[in-house]
């Protein structure tokens, strides 16, 4: 209890303590590969420890292939998340505003949402003309729905009394719409943008595995088939990074686009 | 960019008529008569307390006077105008606030000016007049949930006012205020009408700051709101808190009393809102 008191006291000490927790974890990941450790169920003997993983990150650090496979993966990533953010914001949009447009909309795209967009890899293999567009298209999928369905959710859940205020105050439809609607689902837009980032990844990773040329998910697969095991690992840790850092450009994003939600200086 | 009002002689413009005015909310099998054949006028630059019981429908007279909600029977004029639709013309004030909580106060303020096409260093200038009336000096790039209750009210009020509305309509502004910034914004409100005399319609349920604030009050009966009584207030202006404590507040109070309590001006009816009624 009283160490407790004084660990919450002393912001330093808990940032030991979550480093500290980090290397444990390192720590007993050397020991079990190196020791060959068999539990049963899953066994290590195949595991590279981080200290031939940290070997072959360099190697791959210095080599192009690393610029390589990662840009074709940020290519890809970047055009199918663009163009679903693009068309999501839209139809969400229309769906959220519009009857006809829900009507008309909607009941497709709930008939679509059910199937995981990695169930579409073979369709999308034999309906595009180019492997790349294919996976492109995968990532696309993935991201669409979080992002059509959190941008209706926001534009149908605008307080009523904000669009009468706006009314009142001579807003015409457009304006109401850059003005009111717009900045009121923001918040809900940059969470299916967010969700959205992260099921792209994921999918861009799996189409990568089966029908790759270059990038980071059949890097990490090649490593596999030609039982580079450290470089599994090291595939991993690059697939891990990116998705770090576009949850992170999403998230000063969407501080820097809706400072109203932060107001931390005053004047 | 001075207000409008002020320029042009006083009580020209926003005489309001009720004409035999009845309004239905609801549908189908949940319709309901909420006010029922009012029939009265306010005189530009009148300052009327509209005053009944929770549920009377004296919010959704609010409503239909800004445009939000429709009429069924008889007409609503402002200066002989019929009224087409919510316009900057006719300035509402809810109860609990409806500032745009991405917009800082000027920008709030700016929004009316902003609406009408005006260029961006004229909404500051006239964003950067009003709040000196209310009393918003220093607040201008605060976010409105950075503010008090009261606070944001003034801010409502100066946005409505720097369209030049014709009229002012107020539904319980200060409802959810606390007692004594309550009557503190009363005053504030005195005071800007006195140099902004605008015809303002202020709904309530509170006797006391009806006959505060008011020249006239109307009191309405339980659902379907009618027009009970129509009280002319003797008091002098310039009006302070002390007025509450004077025989005359004290007896014209009980007569009210007496008038809401009789059977057909009370009810227990849940709070209607000027959009009508409310979603859940």
């Amino acid at each position: 209890m009283a160490v407790g008191r004084m660990v919450e006291r002393v912001p330093g000490v808990r940032w030991l303590v979550r480093a500290g927790s980090i290397l444990a974890c390192i720590g007993l990941w050397q020991l079990a590969s190196s020791l060959h450790v068999n539990l049963g169920i899953v066994t290590f003997r195949n595991v590279p420890p981080p200290t031939e993983v940290v070997q072959s990150a360099i190697v791959l650090l210095k080599s192009p292939k690393l610029l390589a496979h990662v840009s074709s993966s940020l290519w890809r990533v970047f055009a199918g998340y663009g163009a679903a953010v693009v068309i999501g914001i839209s139809l969400g949009f229309a769906i959220g505003r519009s009857r006809t447009a829900s009507d008309l909309l909607l009941p497709p795209l709930e008939l679509l949402r059910p199937i995981p967009a990695v169930a579409w890899i073979p369709l999308s293999i034999l309906i595009f003309p180019s492997s790349e567009l294919s996976m492109i298209y995968i990532t696309f999928i993935g991201a669409l729905f979080p992002i059509i369905l959190n941008t209706v959710h926001g534009v149908a859940n605008i307080d009523r009394r904000l669009v009468a205020s706006a009314r009142s105050l001579g807003g015409t439809p457009a304006a109401i719409l850059r003005e009111i609607v717009l900045p009121g689902a923001a918040p809900s837009i940059v969470i299916g943008l967010a969700i959205g980032m992260g099921t792209s990844w994921f999918c861009l990773v799996t189409a990568e595995m089966i029908s790759g040329q270059f990038g980071i998910g059949y890097y990490t697969w090649e490593a596999y088939t030609l039982q580079n095991y450290a470089d599994i690992i090291v595939g991993m840790l690059v697939i891990g990074l990116l998705g770090m850092g576009s949850s992170w450009l999403l998230t000063t994003l969407g501080h820097h686009l809706m400072p109203w939600r932060h107001p931390t200086v005053a004047r | 960019m001075n207000i409008r009002v002020t320029d042009i002689p006083a009580q020209t413009v926003g005489r309001i008529d009720v004409a035999h005015v009845s309004i239905s909310l609801g549908e189908g099998a949940d319709a309901f008569e909420a006010v029922r054949d009012l029939n009265f006028a306010v005189a530009a630059g009148e300052l009327i307390c509209v005053l009944g019981p929770s549920g009377c429908g004296k919010s959704t007279l609010l409503g239909a006077l800004a445009g939000h909600l429709e009429v069924t029977q008889g007409q609503l004029t402002v200066d002989d105008q019929p009224l087409l639709g919510p316009s900057p013309d006719r300035g509402i004030v809810f109860q609990q606030h409806t500032l745009f909580p991405w917009k800082r106060v000027r920008d709030n303020v700016a929004f009316g000016p902003k609406m009408r096409g005006l260029g961006k260093a004229e909404r500051r200038m006239a964003a950067d007049q009003i709040p000196k009336l209310v009393g918003l000096e220093g607040f201008e790039k605060f976010y409105p949930s950075q503010l008090s209750g009261g606070m944001q009210q003034r801010v409502e009020i100066a946005r409505v006012l720097i369209n030049q509305p014709r009229v002012l309509l107020m539904d319980e502004p200060f409802g959810a205020l606390d007692a004594q910034t309550r009557s503190l914004m009363q005053e504030v409100l005195l005071d800007i009408w006195t140099k902004i005399p605008t015809t303002t319609v202020f709904v309530t349920h509170d006797i006391e700051e009806a006959l505060f604030l008011a020249d006239r009050i109307i009191v309405m009966s339980a659902r379907p709101g009618r027009v009970i009584d129509d009280i002319r207030l003797p008091f002098a202006r310039p009006r302070h808190t002390e007025l509450v404590t004077e025989s005359e507040f004290v007896r014209l109070k009980r007569h009210i009393l007496d008038r809401l309590r009789r059977p057909d001006g009370f009810s227990l009816l849940p709070r209607l809102s000027p959009l009508g009624v409310p979603a859940e």
